[in-house]
C-alpha cells in the first residue's frame, strides 16, 4: 500500500484516498465555441504517461480535499504533492524529467 | 513444422524423445517486411498468424520487447465467455468464442480450451435484474446464457455457499455453458508455432523505439533496438503500453493503463468444476488443471506501469472468495502478480485504423482481453490486410469517442473498474 503525503493532513495510507485522474485538464471555457475534437480531448484523451505523471488525488476519508501529485508511474514513487491551484513544482533531482 | 499426432508421440516415445525440434525459429530481423505486428502476446501472434494464413501476407514479423506471451497473456486468469450486453460486443466476443472452439485442431497445438461453463452470481435485486436483462439480450443475439436458482447454482458448483445468512447471499446466477478457460501459454506458443511454419518471423528482445513516417505522413519504417525495419503496414497490439508506442507516431488515444492483479493458491484436488464470477463483491475463481485455484482481483485505483499492485486489493477479493467458498478459508496462496491493462472510457476495445495511414491498433481490452485472443487477432489481420474494418470490428473505432457512438459495457464487465 502506498503512503501519500496529503498537503493538508500529512502522511496517510492509500486507503484514505481516492484517485481522480490526470491533473491540470481544464474544462473548455466557452462550451458553445468548443469543437467535437476539443470535447474529445477534454473528456476522453489522456497522456497515460509512462514516467512522471501529474495527477489529482482526493483525501476522501480525511480532509476530503483535492490536491495534486507528481508520481513516477514506472515505480509508483510519489515525488511531490501540492495543493489544488498551485502550479506544478519543478523537480530538482538529477535524472528526473519534468 | 513437425505435425503433432498420436503417431509422432508414439514414435518419439520409442526413439528417446530425440527427434523434437524448436517450435519456432530464432531469427534476426530482415530489412523490410510487408506487415509488422508490434507486441508478441496472444493477440499479436494471432494477428500475424491470420495475416499469413488467411490473407497471404507471409512476409510478416512480430516484434516483441521481451519474450512472447510474457505480458498480459501470461498474467491473466484465462476466462473465456461472450455474454456481453450490447449487440456490437456480443458479435465481437462470440466471434472469438467460435474461433476458440476448434483452435487446437486449427493450430495443431493443444490450447486446452475447456468449455466448463462461466457462472456469474447475483447478490442483490439489482444484480438479478441486470443478469436477466443480459440473458435475454444474449439469447436475442444467439449467445447462450441461462438463469439458475441458488439451488441450481450449487448443483453446478458444489462448494458454493448459498446460505442466506451471509452479507451478500447468492440469489441466483447466469450461466454461459460455452464459456470456460484455456491454457494461456499454449495459446501464445500455438500461434507462434503455426505462424512461424507459414513464414512469419517472430523476433523477441526487439523493442520498438520509433515509428518513422514518410513525407505524406504514412508509415514508412519502424525503428527498433535491433535496427531500422522498413514496413508500410504496422499493427500495434501492445496492451498496457499502447499509449507509449502510438505516442511515437504522435497519436493520442482514450486509454489509461492500470495494474490488474491475480493470484493462485496451492494445488488441490478438483473442487471448482466451473468458472465462478461475482461482479458485486468482486471475486472470480476457477481451478487450473494443475489444481491451483486461480483468483482474479481488481484493478488498483491509479494508473501505473509497474506490473504490481497493492496487497489490500487482493485481500479484498480473498475475503469475498472466503465468504462464497468457506471451505477455502484455510488454503494458502502461492503467488500473486500484476499486469498492466489499457482501459477505455466505455470499457470496450478499439480495433481500427489510426489517423496515420498504414498504422493500425488493437487495444483497450482492459481487464478482459484474453477471451478475445483469436477474434482480436483475426479482426486486426483483416483490418490491416484490406485497410478497412471487418463488419464485426467496424463499430470499435477511435472516432466513436468523438462521435458519441460509445459501446458502454461498463455494466457488463465482470470487474468493477
Amino acid at each position: 500500500m502506498l503512503l501519500i503525503q496529503c498537503p493538508y493532513c500529512g502522511l496517510r495510507p492509500e486507503l484514505e484516498f481516492a484517485y481522480a485522474g490526470q491533473a491540470h485538464v481544464a474544462r473548455p471555457a466557452d462550451p458553445s465555441a468548443t469543437t467535437p475534437d476539443q470535447w474529445t480531448e477534454f473528456l476522453y484523451l489522456r497522456d497515460n504517461t509512462r514516467g512522471i505523471h501529474a495527477e489529482r488525488w482526493r483525501h476522501v476519508r480525511g480532509c476530503a480535499r483535492f490536491f495534486n501529485a507528481l508520481r513516477d508511474t514506472t515505480t509508483d514513487q510519489f515525488l511531490a504533492t501540492y495543493r489544488a491551484g498551485e502550479s506544478m513544482p519543478v523537480l530538482q533531482q538529477a535524472g528526473q524529467k519534468p | 513444422m513437425r505435425k503433432f499426432s498420436g503417431w509422432t508421440l508414439l514414435k518419439e516415445a520409442f526413439g528417446g524423445q530425440q527427434g523434437w525440434t524448436p517450435q519456432w525459429r530464432r531469427v534476426a530481423p530482415q530489412a523490410e517486411y510487408d506487415a509488422i505486428i508490434i507486441g508478441g502476446g496472444g493477440h499479436g501472434l494471432a494477428a500475424a498468424y491470420y495475416l499469413a494464413s488467411e490473407h497471404g501476407i507471409t512476409r510478416t514479423a512480430v516484434l516483441e520487447k521481451g519474450w512472447i506471451g510474457g505480458g498480459n497473456t501470461g498474467r491473466n486468469t484465462t476466462i473465456i465467455r461472450s455474454n456481453y450486453l450490447f449487440d456490437e460486443s456480443a458479435a465481437l466476443y462470440d466471434h472469438a468464442l467460435k474461433l476458440w472452439e476448434d483452435l487446437s485442431q486449427v493450430l495443431n497445438y493443444n490450447v486446452m480450451f475447456s468449455p466448463r461453463g462461466v457462472m456469474m452470481l447475483a447478490h442483490t435485486v439489482h444484480d438479478v435484474q441486470v443478469a436477466k436483462r443480459h440473458i435475454h439480450a444474449n439469447r436475442g443475439n444467439g449467445v447462450d446464457n441461462e438463469w439458475l436458482s441458488p439451488e441450481e447454482a450449487k448443483a453446478y458448483c458444489p462448494p458454493l455457499n448459498i446460505e442466506r445468512n451471509i452479507r451478500y447471499p447468492v440469489l441466483g446466477a447466469a450461466l454461459q455453458r460455452r464459456g470456460g478457460t484455456a491454457r494461456h501459454d499454449a495459446v501464445a506458443w500455438g500461434y507462434a508455432r503455426a505462424a512461424d511454419a507459414i513464414g512469419v518471423d517472430i523476433i523477441e528482445n526487439c523493442e520498438v523505439t520509433g515509428l518513422v513516417r514518410d513525407a505524406s505522413g504514412a508509415m514508412e519504417a519502424v525503428q527498433t533496438s535491433r535496427g531500422l525495419i522498413r514496413c508500410r503496414r504496422v499493427g500495434v497490439s501492445a496492451a498496457g503500453n499502447t499509449s507509449v508506442v502510438l505516442g511515437l507516431a504522435g497519436v493520442r488515444l482514450p486509454l489509461e493503463s492500470f495494474p490488474l492483479q491475480a493470484l493462485v493458491s496451492e494445488p488441490v484436488k478438483p473442487v471448482v468444476p466451473c468458472v465462478v464470477m461475482s461482479g458485486s463483491i468482486h471475486a472470480y475463481i476457477s481451478q487450473s488443471d494443475k489444481g491451483e485455484l486461480v483468483i482474479g482481483a481488481g484493478t488498483d485505483a491509479y494508473t501505473s506501469y509497474t506490473q504490481r499492485g497493492a496487497l489490500h486489493v487482493n485481500s479484498h477479493t480473498l475475503s469475498a472468495v472466503c465468504e462464497l467458498f468457506p471451505a477455502f478459508r484455510r488454503m494458502r496462496m502461492l503467488r500473486n502478480w500484476g499486469g498492466i491493462v489499457d482501459v477505455t472510457p466505455d470499457r470496450s476495445p478499439i480495433i481500427a485504423r489510426t489517423p496515420v495511414p498504414g498504422l493500425y491498433v488493437n487495444c483497450g481490452w482492459g481487464t478482459g482481453g484474453f477471451k478475445a485472443t483469436p477474434g482480436a487477432g483475426h479482426l486486426l489481420a483483416w483490418t490491416m490486410a484490406r485497410d478497412e474494418p471487418h463488419p464485426i470490428n467496424a463499430p470499435f473505432t477511435i472516432e466513436r469517442f468523438r462521435d458519441g457512438h460509445l459501446i458502454d459495457e461498463a455494466a457488463a464487465a465482470a470487474v468493477a473498474h
